[in-house]
């Protein structure tokens, strides 16, 4: 298992734990975390899963498509060194202690 | 104490019941779906998991343990058999009446069939609604099967592209001039029937499916509308949905388009709402129904606050996506009433946008691997402005820099 934390906007701190394969997005779904909507379950067309990824891990992470680059230009306050859709962030165990910050409105 | 129920536990029952938890309600809640599983996202149905992409318990919108931590009784694979709609009461299936403090009507929409005169009924003739239907057509993606798909919506292309993907042979049939005649503009249509013409998919147009025949309760034949007969191993039915009004419209509720709401989502009854795709809604002047994920999670969660007595009028964003092979459609407003179609070449090969316009006004945008143009088109379209067509037509213009106007009126 690969654990995880969120940070959500009011400062609560989710601990979870989700199996390598599924999405970041997913094990947030899973963790019921606020804040991250996934309107588009995951198809990379919708925006609204945008997260902050801590620095430290940015380099451990896929990159991302051209696609999720145009999606981020347009969330709101995007940040170029932490912002990811987090649906386009597939877990592995070397990801495993990843913490990420849900920003405070998506779209 | 009499609980808040909903009928059907899909995409907006399960939005409605935690928003109703999320405003703080914390009395009791009753989820009742006809569905043996907790509630799923359905458009992966004719994409990843069509391909197999997905593990099953992956299409759940939230976690089966969700409901119970929430206090939110989901009660699935239990049809709601009538509503008496001045007491609020609901007959189960089984027998149990259930009287309810307030009743939110989330029924969705039922796929047409093919009538069992026309071969409807025969065994490898399926349609493409729930869960259930996506895992009985799934054994038939075999490499080198042919496969009739009728109708060229979205749901059909997406099945058509699947099957294409996996090896099959593919014909599809529209009964209309072209494919997505509904829903999309000529400039749309053609860059999907090219798309799929690259992949060996022979695409019929202004062609219906006259009769499916077979053999031992299996289909083995199409008989055409243009006199041609083909043989087929599976047939896909994607010719659209109606809403899911049976409920309401036995209760004497008003049906129009759906089941008739207001802007808060109350129908002509007292304390019974409904949304997502059964509810029809004041959109613009007009009355509109949606089919669509974003629709359903929105309308949902507006009901949910009207049922609290904490409602604003419900204020529909339109959007919908499709993904088919490695393109990505993202459609932003709605197209009707459009005069004009510009064409917006993307800065990537295979990129593209068409923009829909009443006279100046901006109405929508289909958006072909091109997400900066689908964010663009939709903001401007929810900010009520439009962009200047020439300069729009122009990709040397950035979109950044597109001239806007504020039309006051559709032409
Ligand atoms: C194959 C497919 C692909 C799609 N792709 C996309 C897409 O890419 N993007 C997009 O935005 N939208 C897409 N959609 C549309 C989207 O899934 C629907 O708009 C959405 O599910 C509507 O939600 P709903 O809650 O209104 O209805 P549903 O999700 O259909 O839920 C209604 C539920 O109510 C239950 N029910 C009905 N009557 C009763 C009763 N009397 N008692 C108990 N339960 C009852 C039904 O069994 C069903 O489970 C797709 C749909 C399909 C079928
Ligand atoms: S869930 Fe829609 S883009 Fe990530």
């Amino acid at each position: 298992m690969i654990s995880l934390t969120f940070l959500t906007a009011d400062g609560t701190r989710i601990d979870t734990e989700a199996r390598p394969g599924v999405s970041l997005m997913e094990a947030a779904r899973n963790a019921s975390v606020p804040g991250i909507l996934a309107e588009c379950g995951g198809a990379c067309s919708c925006s609204t899963c945008h997260v902050y990824v801590e620095p430290g891990f940015a380099g451990l992470l896929p990159p991302a498509s051209e696609g999720e680059l145009d999606l981020l230009d347009f969330v709101c306050e995007p940040d170029p060194e932490r912002s990811r859709l987090s649906c386009q962030i597939t877990l592995t165990e070397a990801l495993s202690g990843l913490t990420v910050t849900v920003p405070e409105r998506q779209g | 104490m009499r609980p808040i129920a909903i009928v059907g536990a899909g995409q907006a029952g399960s939005a409605l019941a935690a928003k109703l938890r999320a405003l703080g309600h914390d009395g009791p809640i009753k989820l009742i779906g006809a569905e043996p599983v907790p509630p799923y996202q359905r458009p992966p149905l004719s994409k990843k998991y069509l391909l197999g992409e997905l593990e099953r318990d992956r299409l759940y919108l939230r976690p089966e343990t969700f409901y119970a931590e929430n206090g939110i009784e989901l009660i699935t694979g239990t049809r709601v058999a009538a509503l008496e709609a001045a007491e609020k009461v609901l007959l189960l299936k089984d027998g149990t009446r259930l009287a309810c403090a307030a009743i939110a009507l989330c029924t969705g929409a039922d796929p047409i069939r093919l009538p069992p005169a026309l071969g409807g009924a025969l065994g490898g003739v399926y349609t493409m609604r729930n869960l259930a239907d996506a895992e009985a057509m799934a054994p038939e993606f075999r490499e080198g099967a042919r496969v009739l798909i009728v109708g060229g919506g979205y749901i059909g292309l997406e099945a058509a592209a699947v099957a294409a993907s996996k090896g099959l042979r593919v014909t599809l049939v529209e009964m209309a001039p072209r494919i997505l005649a509904r829903v999309a503009c000529t400039e749309t249509a053609s860059w999907f029937r090219a798309l799929h013409e690259s992949h060996d998919v022979k695409i019929r147009e202004g062609t219906g499916l006259s009769e499916l025949r077979g053999s031992q309760g299996r289909v083995s034949h199409a008989r055409l509308s243009d006199g041609t007969e083909i043989a087929v191993d599976f047939v896909i039915v994607g010719i659209g949905v109606r809403p899911g009004t049976e409920l309401a419209e036995a209760a004497g509720l008003t049906i129009d388009n759906g089941i008739r709401t207001d802007a808060f989502g109350a129908t002509s009854a007292p304390g019974i709402f409904a949304a997502g795709d059964c509810a029809s809604f004041p959109h613009q002047g007009c009355r509109i129904r949606l089919e669509s994920v974003p629709n359903a999670i929105d309308q949902a969660e507006a009901v949910a606050a009207a049922m609290l007595g904490q409602g604003v009028p419900y204020v529909a964003r339109p959007w919908f996506w499709s993904d088919q092979y490695d393109v990505k459609l993202q459609i932003a407003g709605l197209n009707s009433g459009h005069d004009t179609v510009v064409v917006r070449p993307g800065d990537r090969p295979g990129s593209q946008s068409h923009w829909y316009f009443a006279g100046p006004k901006l109405l929508a945008l289909d958006a072909m691997n091109d997400p900066r143009a689908y964010m663009t088109g939709k903001r401007l379209i929810e900010a009520g402005l439009s962009p200047e067509r020439n300069a729009l037509a122009d990709p040397a213009i950035p979109l950044k820099s597109l001239p806007l106007s504020e039309p006051v009126e559709a032409l």
